[in-house]
């Protein structure tokens, strides 16, 4: 991944100021997963799972794992009160139906106008796109985390992707470990600078067009 | 014919269904709740050539994944396979055909197949690849994809409970796309772990009706609790269980 372990718990601390109480959310593998861990337990936050539950809750004390009840990645959770379970038709048709107020997950390209590529690198990596085209369709609210570079130090947000979509003009919201972006209008506003980086090293390592608000801060 | 009401058969009984260059739907999520009693079976008759249909390869040890893995599979419907490096080896060699369906297209065309339905109407993908080649229809005036239901000649699952009917009742997160898939088979056979007399099972907790079943065999127990056990250990993440 090549972000530190702070770093990446930086960027979960920030994507969790997004989630608010009462809200429906499911949250990808990788840095979205680490979220969770800064979600306050008053919020009463449902967590919804791709593989059918609705209630989620996290790690159980090693020793006390059920064999079947797991995360969609396939890791053992517990579940909160007033959880459900149900079939992957179901699952799906809470994202489709528009019932997730947000998702957060991971990406290879965020482009200016908000398209998202994360699940295919044609000829090298070919997964799937599992639940990702659904998520990122429909969630009212789509939170990327990634690298703000690649391992070569090439720019991730782009003024247009290069690799296949997963959804066009499908993010709301891109966190980095330098910065936080707001897609809207078909714009991409630069809201937030994460210490220590400053704006100048943003804009370098940006490769795409930037708003910056007129109201910029800093997230220590 | 009836089907009656006892369908508990034996293992080997079971092992008739399975046919060269059948297609097959197997239940399960990343290998938790997949039949591995039923897939065994499957490898040990030598069956090949095999048309799966699965939410994903599982793990090359865990699930549908073994079938890939000891190269029974020559065509895949599926939404991932990136748990399962041999899956995306064969992918590229050309050994092993792949169509990837968004996760939550694959369950609804499943769910048509078994609810007896020609197929869905789904706007998931418009604008991606997805669409590439796909029939389109306006209703109300907004665009969908033509998806055609999905059946197959056989499916596969789990159930951590039935009686002999083929009532079933699934656990937790195990039940996944087993109800789906179970009502999506020419013939479905379901691996249960305990199974009851007919008439002990509260009608109100059953969650497949066992009018969709025509078998059911006794699960030798399950073996995905490992896959989150070696990926917590210092053991390969992918590989075959060393125990």
């Amino acid at each position: 991944m090549g972000l530190g372990i702070e770093t990446r718990h930086r960027i979960a601390r920030r994507a969790a100021l997004e989630i608010s109480y009462g809200m429906i959310v499911n949250l990808g593998i990788g840095i979205p997963t680490l979220v969770a861990d800064y979600i306050e337990n008053d919020l009463h936050i449902m967590l919804h799972t791709e593989n059918g539950i609705l209630g989620m809750g996290g790690s159980p004390e090693a020793g006390s794992e059920d064999g079947n009840l797991s995360n969609a990645g396939g890791y053992p959770v517990s579940i909160h009160p007033g959880a459900s379970y149900f079939d992957s038709a179901t699952a799906f048709g809470i994202i489709r139906k528009g019932l997730l107020d947000v998702t957060i997950l991971g990406a290879l390209e965020v482009s200016e106008r908000g398209d998202i590529a994360n699940w295919i690198v044609p000829g090298k990596r070919v997964p799937g796109m599992g639940g990702a085209i659904d998520l990122a369709q429909k969630a009212k609210k789509v939170i990327i985390l990634m690298n703000h570079t690649d391992k070569y130090g090439n720019p991730k947000i782009v003024r247009n992707c290069s690799l296949p979509l997963t959804v066009k003009e499908g993010a709301d919201m891109i966190i980095t470990e330098k910065a936080v972006f707001h897609c809207e209008d078909g714009k991409l506003v630069l809201r937030e600078i994460m210490s220590p980086y400053t704006l100048e090293d943003v804009i370098q390592t940006t490769g795409a067009s930037i708003v910056v608000d007129e109201h910029i801060s800093v997230f220590q | 014919m009836a089907k009656g009401v006892d369908k508990q058969i034996t293992l080997e009984s079971a092992s008739a269904y399975f046919r060269n260059g059948m297609s097959l739907m197997v239940g399960g999520f990343g290998g938790v709740g997949a039949p591995p009693t039923l897939v065994n079976l499957i490898l040990e008759k030598n069956i090949n050539d095999i048309f799966l249909i699965s939410n994903d390869t599982g793990f090359p040890w865990i699930g549908p994944g073994k079938l890939i893995t000891e190269k029974r599979v020559k065509k895949l419907i599926a939404s991932h396979i990136g748990s399962n490096p041999e899956a995306g080896k064969q992918m590229q060699e050309g050994s092993l055909e792949v169509q990837f369906v968004p996760q939550g297209t694959l369950a609804e065309k499943i769910r048509a197949g078994g609810m007896g339905l020609g197929g869905i109407l789904v706007d998931v993908g418009l604008g991606t690849v997805v669409e590439v080649n796909k029939e389109k229809v306006s209703v109300n005036n907004k665009e969908y994809m033509i998806e055609p239901a999905l059946i197959a000649d056989v499916s596969i699952v789990y159930a951590k409970k039935a009686d002999r009917y083929g009532n079933l009742i699934y656990d937790k997160s195990a039940r996944n796309t087993n109800p789906l898939v179970a009502t999506a088979g020419q013939i479905t056979i379901a691996e249960v772990e305990e199974i009851v007399p007919v008439g002990s099972l509260d009608p109100e907790e059953i969650v497949t009706p066992g009018v969709f079943i025509d078998y059911i065999i006794q699960s030798k127990g399950v073996d995905w609790k490992w896959v989150w056990e070696l990926k917590q250990g210092t053991g390969s993440q992918e590989g075959q269980p060393s125990k």
